[in-house]
């Protein structure tokens, strides 16, 4: 297909991947997305993960549940995962679908979300 | 506009931001509403068999709304109140969708008949 | 039928009797209202209307096809739209602004019934015209009214929302509201679009929500304070809410609601005192 042979842009750096979503992924292209950036994670080793989805202008349920089983598995590969850059309608969107993405750490910019990963700095209270 | 694949439901959230813009509608009403739409365009898809999403213009200027309806030919919705509720699903979701798509409109209607497979009508206004 | 008489031509040929005419009615009908429009300002708003109504008709249809919609009427709809804007400042109310133009009906019966009389068929043919011109107008013209008051009041709910619910940056990345008063469904929805777009403004790390001043703590309000905070963490910062006073804590729990996840303070000085330490500013005392 088309769409999926035009990836998601993904960087490592010093250790970190970041994934910037443009905006309006249908449904396969965010799971084309997952298995990238789960490849990604392996291939680098990388011990933290920030997806910043300040592009996205929509948050349905089904890429929600995404995007917290992409946290989810880099998790369990080593790597911390923060989401960065929602905006203020998706989130009261979110809010609103009963979607707070719980075990899902944020943060408000990518280079916040760096620095915490870098310093080991815990986000949550 | 027709709904089959996962690409139908991208079109049809990008028709019913543009049907927000051209009445407009506040940036968190589009988000709102364009979210709504998807997760019942996706229904349609996944549970629905396919199906068709139409939208709309409707009331006096300056007050005007948008409504999309969206039929598929589908096995229908059994029980539509436990669908609506949170939680509910027979797929593998959350089952946040029809509750959630109700929550963000302004007006939400369903029917549902293993005959005739679901109508959802969603309406919503500018602000 | 260049020599017929209709209401388009008397209103063409006779402007300057008919508006008299009108002008008398006005104030023989009380519809005047001097202490709000002023004698002047109606002459010239009737004159106004009148002329665009001379100026449309030549163009546009005033029997069965009349509509107001039409691009020929453009004239009149601007000339209603002015005065709608006038009389809505002024505080003139639905029923007046209808009489006002309503009072036109009745010169215009009288120089149909002086100049046609003797022909009831095209009589009754045009009396029906003019009542249903004059209605569609006078119709029109209340519904702007009321669309431009709609505008006000609107404007007006906007900005006191805006009051109720300033968002101040108080601190390098701290931002907070006081809340006051009642909190329902749509002012909470303001408040928590203020302040995410605040967030976003500020870059802020961490969001004080001070209920000081919130007279009752029930089911519905703590719920919109559950999904702000919500809302306020998926954006990537942290909620404080403070402001709980004895007797909210005892309600609070009394109703059985939960505020999991949530950082509650009792003041908002102590609220301060945990956000300086989550951005890690040092706050000394005395």
């Amino acid at each position: 297909m088309l769409e999926s042979a035009n990836p998601v842009p993904m960087m490592t750096i010093n250790g970190c991947v970041i994934v910037a979503i443009r905006d309006d992924l249908d449904d396969q292209e965010i799971v084309s997305l997952q298995d990238q950036l789960v490849e990604e994670v392996a291939k680098r080793a990388a011990h933290g993960v920030v997806i910043d989805i300040s592009a996205l202008e929509i948050v349905d349920t089904f890429a929600g549940r995404m995007l917290a089983a992409m946290a989810q598995m880099a998790r369990v590969m080593n790597a911390r995962t923060i989401i960065v850059g929602m905006r203020p309608a998706v989130a009261m969107t979110l809010v609103e679908l009963g979607m707070t993405l719980d075990g899902v750490e944020t943060a408000l910019n990518a280079d916040r979300a760096v620095n915490a990963i870098v310093s080991g700095r815990s986000n949550t209270p | 506009m027709t709904l089959k694949t996962p690409s139908d439901v991208a079109f049809a959230r990008q028709a019913a931001a543009r049907a927000m813009g051209a009445i407009g509608a506040s940036a968190i009403k589009t988000t709102k509403f364009v979210t709504a739409v998807s997760e019942i365009a996706r229904n349609a898809v996944i549970y629905g068999r396919g199906g068709v999403i139409s939208f709309t213009q409707t009331g006096p200027s300056g007050r005007q709304s948008v409504i999309a309806v969206c039929t598929d030919r589908g096995p229908g919705i059994e029980d539509i109140s436990a669908a609506i509720a949170d939680g509910y699903s027979t797929g593998k979701s959350l089952g946040l969708g029809l509750g959630g798509a109700k929550r963000l409109v302004d007006r939400f209607e369903i029917t549902s008949s293993s005959r005739q497979g679901t109508k959802v009508t969603l309406e919503c206004g500018p602000r | 039928m260049p020599n017929e008489v209709t209401i388009s031509s008397i209103i063409i040929n006779d402007y300057e009797r008919v508006l008299t005419e009108w002008l008398k009615v006005q104030s023989a009908e009380g519809v005047k209202r001097t202490d709000l429009v002023s004698g002047k300002e109606s002459e010239q708003q009737s004159r106004d209307l009148l002329s665009a109504m001379a100026k449309a008709m030549p163009k546009e249809a005033t029997d069965d096809n009349l509509d107001l919609a039409e691009p020929g009427w453009e004239p009149v709809r601007d000339a209603l739209e002015t005065i709608a804007e006038n009389r809505t400042q002024r505080g003139v109310s639905t029923t007046e602004m209808g009489w006002f133009i309503g009072a036109l009906k009745q010169p215009l019966f009288k120089i149909l019934q002086g100049e046609i009389g003797e022909k009831p068929r095209i009589l009754m043919r045009e009396i029906w015209n003019v009542t249903r011109l004059i209605d569609q107008i006078s119709l029109h013209a209340i519904e702007t009214l009321v669309s431009k008051r709609e505008a006000i009041i609107e404007r007006q709910r906007a900005e006191m929302t805006e009051v109720a619910a300033p968002v101040v940056k108080i601190w390098d990345s701290i931002v907070t509201v006081p809340l006051i008063g009642t909190l329902d469904s749509f002012r909470a929805q303001t408040v928590m679009e203020n302040l995410l777009d605040a967030i976003v403004q500020w870059e802020a790390e961490v969001a004080i929500i001070d209920i000081t001043g919130v007279s009752t703590v029930d089911t519905m309000v703590a719920q919109h304070l559950l999904k702000t905070a919500a809302a306020v963490r998926l954006m990537g910062a942290e909620c404080v809410i403070c402001g709980i006073s004895p007797k909210i804590a005892q309600t609070v729990v009394n109703l059985g609601v939960e505020l999991p996840n949530i950082v509650t303070r009792v003041d908002l000085e102590s609220g301060l005192a945990y956000a300086f330490e989550r951005v890690g500013v040092i706050a000394g005392r005395g």
